[in-house]
């Protein structure tokens, strides 16, 4: 019974911290630096995948495809086979310092998990395309069009659309895995709850708060990719 | 072909091969196609004669002899493909209408993309300081004359309707006429057909053959892989029976279904006439 007498004591040490110590404040710039990683992360995940994916799916008859071919399975290989923490450290320790640009914490991480990210939607990104009836392609290259403007134009907006519900997915864990920028310095919402907790040793109602944050955060971003499903849905409804 | 020797050849296909690893789909098969011709490909399945209509636009590339097409080799990798892909139409037997888009940016896609990179182009080498490029354009009026010539088009097979519905809303018979246009908006010189009506049921199969009828009249080449036995004999001038990878035989309609001279022939058609 311990846990639930002392919680009213412990969530009003809590909510002292949090809106007359500022710790509020604290929270927001961390929610901030999460949202930031995670969405730039994504977006450079999402360029960089896209690129990898592509190069992967041209057919391997010139020497310089299979080249970048050969670049973009290293870079998977790498990026899949360490840890995002690994990674972060060598990044900001090692990478960037090499070298001699001096970034903000901040922009590393962005960076990193950019990169990290675009190792696993290259993955997602190839599924999508090979999902898309190849049919497609040789559609559009007997009208004329190159490879890469069909792949743009056609195979690419569908493959996304089959893989839109992974992606958002792949958003989810990028959200997640940033409670660990915390490791390079950067303050993210995990680095601000537990600074508040820091600040009495009270760990337990800070720690409970943050849990519900990250999960609120995920259901929004569940809700959004379900709508956007069904914007994307259009093409294939029978009655429009 | 009296006729056709005194017109000139569209597609003139030297010895042209292909195989998949070991197995040889096309032996060296030798034939001119002369403007305005309608030739029907017919054999039993396996013998190729897919392939073959794929090699003529490099859907597959050859592995070896010569597909002379408005002057240049197009068998010859180092080509620019897509240049000549733009006047060879292809039709496929699945369609392959683009799913994302709606009917009329189907038709307008190839057209705008293409002839709006080709102004980017020519304004790059203007702006580079080369004095014979002419830009007579502009991105707008590329997508006017799209539109125009692709409802046009739609208006033609009666479909000016559906210009902006998906083509998962379509009919079997109405995807393929879409899938025939779309490749004469790009004003080919020849219209491959990849058993264009394999995958239809068999109460659209009219419309599609219609379409192809008048394509037909209107002096159109065409190159039509067929399992319509009926239809080849009335629109074909001249018939290629592929098999084993080789032109067995070919002649005119009547030659080739009354008097075929080929054992392979003989037996193809006892099966499927």
């Amino acid at each position: 019974m311990n846990f639930f007498t002392t919680l009213p004591r412990k969530w009003a040490v809590f909510y002292n911290t949090f809106v007359n110590q500022n710790g509020y404040k604290e929270v927001l710039g961390g929610l901030r630096n999460t949202v930031i990683i995670a969405v730039l992360g994504l977006l450079i995940g999402i360029v960089i995948g896209t690129i990898i994916a592509a190069v992967k799916v041209i057919p391997p008859y010139k020497r310089v495809t299979r080249f970048f071919q050969r670049i973009g399975d290293i870079y998977v290989a790498f990026f899949r086979g360490t840890p995002i923490v690994v990674q972060l450290l060598l990044g900001y320790y090692v990478l960037f310092p090499a070298i001699g640009v001096n970034l903000p914490v901040l922009n590393v991480c962005v960076i990193i998990f950019g990169l990290n990210s675009g190792a696993y939607i290259s993955e997602i990104m190839r599924g999508g395309i090979n999902s898309v009836d190849p049919g497609q392609m040789e559609a559009g290259r007997a009208l004329g069009l190159s490879f890469f403007s069909t792949m743009m134009l056609i195979v690419i907006p569908q493959a996304v659309k089959n893989i839109l519900p992974t992606l958002g997915n792949e958003f989810i864990t990028l959200i997640k895995e940033t409670s660990v920028v915390g490791f390079v310095g950067a303050t993210d919402i995990c680095v601000a709850f537990r600074y508040i907790g820091t600040n009495n040793y009270e760990f337990m109602v800070p720690y409970l708060v943050m849990a519900l944050i990250y999960i609120v955060m995920v259901l929004i971003i569940s809700l959004g990719v379900r709508l956007m499903e069904r914007r994307l849905g259009r093409s294939d409804r029978v009655h429009n | 072909m009296t006729v056709s020797t005194t017109k000139t050849p569209v597609l003139e296909i030297k010895d042209l091969r292909k195989n998949f690893g070991k197995l040889e789909v096309l032996r060296g098969i030798t034939e001119n196609v002369y403007e305005g011709e309608k030739i029907a490909v017919i054999g039993p399945s396996g013998g190729g004669k897919s392939t073959f209509l794929r090699c003529l636009n490099c859907m597959e590339d050859p592995n070896g002899g010569s597909i002379i097409f408005e002057g240049e080799d197009i068998a010859d990798m180092h080509v620019d493909i897509n240049r000549h892909r733009e006047h060879i139409g292809m039709v496929f037997q699945s369609f392959n209408l683009f799913n994302n888009k709606t009917v009329l940016e189907n038709i307008m896609l190839a057209p705008v993309t293409i002839r709006t990179k080709r102004l980017r182009k020519a304004k790059l080498q203007k702006f580079f300081g080369k004095k014979d490029v002419v830009i007579d354009t502009t991105p707008e009026q590329i997508k006017k004359e799209a539109e125009e010539t692709a409802m046009r088009l739609l208006r033609r097979i009666g479909l000016e309707e559906k210009a902006n519905v998906y083509p998962s809303t379509l009919s079997g018979g109405q995807k393929q006429r879409i899938a025939i246009i779309r490749a004469l908006a790009m004003n080919p010189k020849v219209m491959l057909f990849d058993e264009p009506t394999s995958a239809l049921d068999p109460e659209m199969v009219g419309e599609v053959l219609d379409l192809i009828r008048q394509l037909g009249n209107e002096g159109m080449t065409m190159i039509i892989v067929t399992h319509e036995m009926g239809f080849a004999r009335e629109i074909a001038d001249r018939i290629f029976f592929i098999s084993d990878g080789i032109i067995s035989e070919q002649g005119t309609p009547e030659e080739f279904f009354e008097h075929p001279k080929n054992p392979r022939t003989v037996e193809f058609l006892s099966k499927v006439l």
